[in-house]
């Protein structure tokens, strides 16, 4: 899966946690907290989706890389293997 | 051998419920147990004649309009997927805190008291707004803080005694499971959810949420059992491992929430348990059905918290009932009127004990007496109101005792709550009422919290 995928499939899981929101034109550099409010239940959420969507695993200690969507990216491509 | 679930949900109350749907939401095996038909527990419905009654709507606390993320109402919509429109909320008009010298009218914008304040009490101006920004940086839904009165705390703000027990009558009344003062966490929770962001009701009341709550159940698969109360909580070296329901069926399970209250829970463990303290405040409350809508009256505030004295009086009375004070609730009054017809309830503070030792005629003798006691209350607020109720009901503590089996008929379940949701036993959690946080927000909230924190996070 390339980086613009990734990326995709990660917007889509945003999208369904914040159901309310228009998430066509999330800036990539600034952190999904300042731009959507998003809180640690939040996040929560995003790795239990890429754990039930996409069999990946992320551990506690990696939960930082999630902060952007940039960051995201960076840290999700090589986990989607296929 | 007998499947084994994930989790186990004793209570289909609002906390049971999203509990569910967080952990269906993510695959794990649950099931739902409820002892009675219907769902909602303390916040359920009923049809008598044709009317459409609630039961524990007044309103609904932690306003947000649309657009709102942050917040507590924001989050539960989040965490369960259910769009902010699903629920149509209707903001309220306004709302009173009525003493005999005085009365102070709140809105969903905080300026409003605060100018409110100014006018009755302008000494205290300053100190109300020094309130609201210590109110403001207090982190309320920390899981591990201890006791602090709330009155000793306000009381560094506000000197005017009057003022600070009218203050204190809403949140009291609406989320206190001590006499006469609170935890200071709790305080702030019940502050913020009142009057920073205030009330709304849903369209269509207690349905409209426990239909959309019902309908993600459906939708994700999740098994909710009703006519299913559970007998015995079955432990094995000090940790939960299933449950006995009434008829005699056996369930095995990983882990337990328990909705049903934390002495409660207690009493369904065989082996020898802590003792917790069964919460002493319970309520009656009439329902009145009107010809006519409040308005033509004169009543066009939403909810009025009635006291008849300096002090309020948040205890247990020594009487069935305390007649001193009273909430009053229209429905009708909130922005967009969705009901059919007029009604009004008024619900007092009760003795459960004193209830539950009459026999069945002085029982109703006494439910008569709260009605009329109602209409007089009604009558005095309002000289307009005529007396024209189309129909009338009366429920009392042991009706609450008896359709969501809180002892003592504790709407707030016990004074001793377990923030982090843990007990003496491993995989038996508390959600709901006596985890802590209280009222339909606050008890969705901890179903959420609970399910998170001991189930999805406590798997990995
Ligand atoms: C008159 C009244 C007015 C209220 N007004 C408001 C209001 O205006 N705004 C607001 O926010 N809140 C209000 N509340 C409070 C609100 O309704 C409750 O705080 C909330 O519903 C509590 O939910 P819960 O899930 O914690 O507990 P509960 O609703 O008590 O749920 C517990 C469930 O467990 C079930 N159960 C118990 N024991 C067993 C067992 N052994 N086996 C199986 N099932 C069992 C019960 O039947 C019940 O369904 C009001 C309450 C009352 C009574």
């Amino acid at each position: 899966m390339n980086p613009q995928e990734v990326r995709t499939n990660v917007v889509d899981i945003i999208a369904d946690i914040a159901l309310d929101e228009d998430t066509s034109n999330l800036k990539g550099d600034v952190s999904l907290r300042d731009q959507l409010d998003l809180d640690s239940m939040d996040f929560l959420d995003i790795v239990m989706e890429l754990k039930k969507r996409h069999k990946i695993e992320v551990p506690q200690e990696d939960f930082p890389k999630l902060a952007t969507l940039d960051s995201c990216v960076e840290y999700l491509t090589p986990k989607f293997i296929h | 051998m007998a499947e084994k679930y994930d989790c186990l949900i004793i209570g289909a109350g609002m906390s049971g419920l999203a509990a569910g749907i967080r952990l269906g939401m993510y695959g794990k095996k649950v099931c739902i147990l409820e002892k009675h038909t219907i769902p909602g527990g303390l916040n359920s419905y009923y049809k008598r004649k044709s009317h459409l009654l609630d039961v524990g709507l007044h309103a609904l606390t932690n306003f947000a309009p649309k657009g709102t993320r942050s917040g507590p109402l924001p989050k539960i919509f989040r965490q369960l997927r259910i769009p902010y429109d699903t629920f149509k909320l209707s903001p309220q008009v306004k709302s009173k805190i009525v003493f005999p010298e005085h009365e102070l009218t709140f809105t969903n914008n905080i300026d409003d008291l605060i100018s409110e304040v100014h006018q009755n009490f302008p000494h205290e101006t300053d100190g109300f707004l020094k309130l609201i920004e210590k109110i403001k940086s207090h982190n309320a839904l920390s899981l591990s803080d201890s006791y602090l009165s709330a009155k000793e705390v306000v009381g560094e703000y506000i000197k005017d005694s009057i003022l600070k027990e009218m203050i204190f009558t809403p949140p009291l009344i609406y989320g206190s499971a001590w006499e006469n003062d609170m935890d200071f966490s709790q305080f702030v929770i019940m502050f913020e959810s009142l009057y920073l962001e205030g009330l709304s009701r849903p369209f269509g009341g207690v349905r409209t949420i426990l239909s959309s709550l019902e309908e993600k159940i459906k939708k994700l698969g999740i098994e909710i059992r009703y006519r299913s109360g559970v007998k015995r909580i079955i432990t094995q070296d000090n940790k939960a491992v299933g449950v006995e329901l009434l008829n005699g069926e056996i369930l095995k399970t990983d882990k337990i929430l328990s909705s049903a209250g934390l002495p409660e829970t207690m009493n369904m463990v065989k082996e020898e348990t802590p003792t917790y303290l069964t919460g002493g405040l319970s309520f009656t409350e009439s329902i009145l059905i009107l010809k006519d809508r409040p308005k033509t009256f004169g009543a066009d505030s939403t909810l009025i918290f009635y006291n008849n004295d300096k002090i309020y009086k948040y205890q247990k009375p020594k009487t069935l009932v305390d007649f001193d004070s009273a909430v009053v609730c229209f429905p009708n009054n909130f922005e967009k009127d969705d009901l059919n017809e007029g009604v009004v309830r008024i619900t007092n503070i009760a003795n459960f004990k004193k209830w539950d030792d009459l026999d069945r005629k002085s029982y109703l003798i006494e439910k008569e007496k709260v009605y009329q006691n109602s209409l007089k209350l009604i009558k005095k607020l309002y000289p307009g109101f005529n007396h024209e109720v189309i129909y009338k009901d009366v429920f009392t503590p042991k009706t609450v005792k008896r359709f969501t089996g809180h002892l003592g008929g504790a709407v707030y379940g016990s004074p001793e709550k377990k923030k982090d949701g843990t007990t003496a036993f491993k995989d038996l959690y508390i959600c709901g009422t006596d985890q802590g946080f209280l009222g339909i927000v606050g008890s969705m909230l901890s179903g959420i919290s609970m399910a998170n924190l001991h189930v999805l996070m406590g798997n990995k």
